[in-house]
């Protein structure tokens, strides 16, 4: 496949390995994080893992929607999709999410409410127009990456009148939630590898306040194995001439700017909350989005009563530390008994690009 | 259907590459996934033409491949295994 088989090349990968054991020194101990369940998937997918220095560890950031969901927000979800007048859209992944009595939307559907997986917020106007007596909420969640298709569709829906469509908006935004982490105690990182789809959205420059106030590199990547190699190479190399700079391994999808159509798309149908709830880390000021006023009227919060409890993350778990790279995933008491894929606990094992599942799915169970 | 773009459709954070085959009405174009066909949104890529590659999430096209950073990188990467052989 164009633009995949390239960069997946075996040759390719192990000579960038080899060059990475040059920008090290023995009892260097580099703490790279990444910031995006994509990466985190392909890491262990390819075995990135292993062709890394021992030197080097890769941390697994709050880079996966589905795991940053806090379990109120899922149980809100509930709610709304077991209203009897409502139809329920959603990605797939977030189905099987539990929310605070460890019930997911998944369960919701078997018990009877109408729960629809969708590809795209497209394809859930699409149901509204066909049913026009069902009232369809579609289920917003994602980063930059996926919000701009929400927005988009939010505007599709007032071009055309479209009236028994809303949004259970929950988008959420990258540059403050790796402040929340580098604000965080006890944590040391020392260069970040920047998330590759978020960026084609807001570019590069969203990340230049990583350098000039922490001093710490960061390098956009893509999802290929030696996309991932590369970057972190990358980052070594300004960790061994001491630079700390914002760095585009991606170029062939990134952009400096982003994407300024998809930018304007945010900004017309979002507005930015005072803070917002992320599982595992608390509440991070200026994080999440909501819908916009001027788009009030399909906003499914504002639609329908959700009862919007605030719950705990569940003590055993320990996917803050994770999220946070003070702790690996087989540190967690709960890690591969209490806590599986099939009746994940903590965020982080809820969906397959959480690290804790990635962990479990590729038999990372200790070092 | 590859594995690559099965693995990817199933998961909202994953982007694919697909090739335009033919714009739509309504701000739409019909893409090319390895074989797999979708009706997908060019609206954030207007100036995709058929031909172009595209990087698609969720339904829409977020940025068009750029051909010319994507054979550097390649370069790049020949170059990396050349060094390496060298060795």
């Amino acid at each position: 496949m164009k633009y995949v088989d390239e960069y997946r090349s075996a040759d390719a990968a192990l000579a960038i390995a080899a060059e990475l054991r040059t920008l090290v020194e023995p009892g260097d101990h580099l703490k790279l994080m990444e910031v995006c369940g994509g990466h985190t998937h392909a890491i262990y997918r390819h075995g990135l893992d292993v062709l890394l220095p021992d030197e080097v560890e890769l941390v697994h950031g709050p880079g996966c929607p589905v795991c940053v969901i806090p379990l109120g927000r899922v149980d809100d979800a509930i709610s709304l999709a077991e209203r009897p007048e409502v139809t329920f859209t959603s990605f797939g992944d977030m189905l099987r999410v539990p929310g605070g009595r460890n019930r997911s939307l998944l369960e919701a559907k078997a018990r009877g409410a109408d729960v629809r997986i969708v590809y795209s917020p497209l394809d859930a106007l699409k149901i509204a127009v066909a049913e026009p007596d069902r009232e369809v909420v579609f289920f917003g969640v994602g980063f930059e990456t996926t919000a701009p298709a929400t927005a988009l569709t939010l505007v599709r829906a007032r071009e055309r009148g479209i009236h028994n469509f809303s949004v259970f908006c929950n988008h959420v935004l990258i540059g403050p939630a790796l402040r929340a982490i580098l604000d965080s105690p006890d944590v040391q990182l020392d260069g970040f590898v920047g998330p590759g789809h978020v960026s084609t959205v807001i570019g590069t420059r969203p990340y230049e306040f990583v350098c000039s106030e922490y001093g710490l590199p960061l390098v956009v990547a893509g999802f290929e194995p030696t996309d991932i190699l590369q970057a972190v190479a990358m980052l070594l190399r300004q960790l061994h001439d001491g630079r700390a700079e914002v760095e585009n391994a991606y170029g062939r999808v990134v952009r400096r700017l982003g994407n300024p159509r998809a930018l304007a798309a945010l900004e017309t149908a979002f507005a930015v909350r005072e803070d917002f709830e992320w599982r595992g880390l608390g509440a991070i000021p200026r994080s999440g989005l909501r819908i916009a006023d001027a788009f009030a009227d399909l906003d499914a919060e504002q639609r329908f009563t959700v009862p919007g409890a605030r719950i705990e993350d569940p003590k055993a778990c320990r996917c803050g530390d994770v999220l946070r790279g003070r702790a690996k995933p087989y540190e967690c008491g709960v890690f591969g008994t209490a806590c599986t894929p099939e009746r994940p606990l903590g965020t982080c094992m809820v969906s397959s690009e959480g690290a804790c599942a990635a962990y479990y799915a590729y038999g990372r169970h200790r070092t | 259907m590859g594995v690559h773009v099965q693995w990817a459709w199933a998961h909202m954070c994953l982007g694919i590459p697909g090739q335009v085959l033919e714009r739509l009405d309504d701000g739409l174009a019909k893409v090319d996934f390895s074989g797999v066909r979708r009706e997908v949104s060019v609206v954030f890529t207007p100036e995709a033409e058929p031909g172009d590659w595209v990087l698609v999430h969720v339904g829409f096209a977020l940025a068009q491949i750029d051909e010319d950073e994507a054979r550097a990188t390649l370069q790049l990467l020949g170059e990396a295994i050349a060094a390496e052989l060298a060795t």
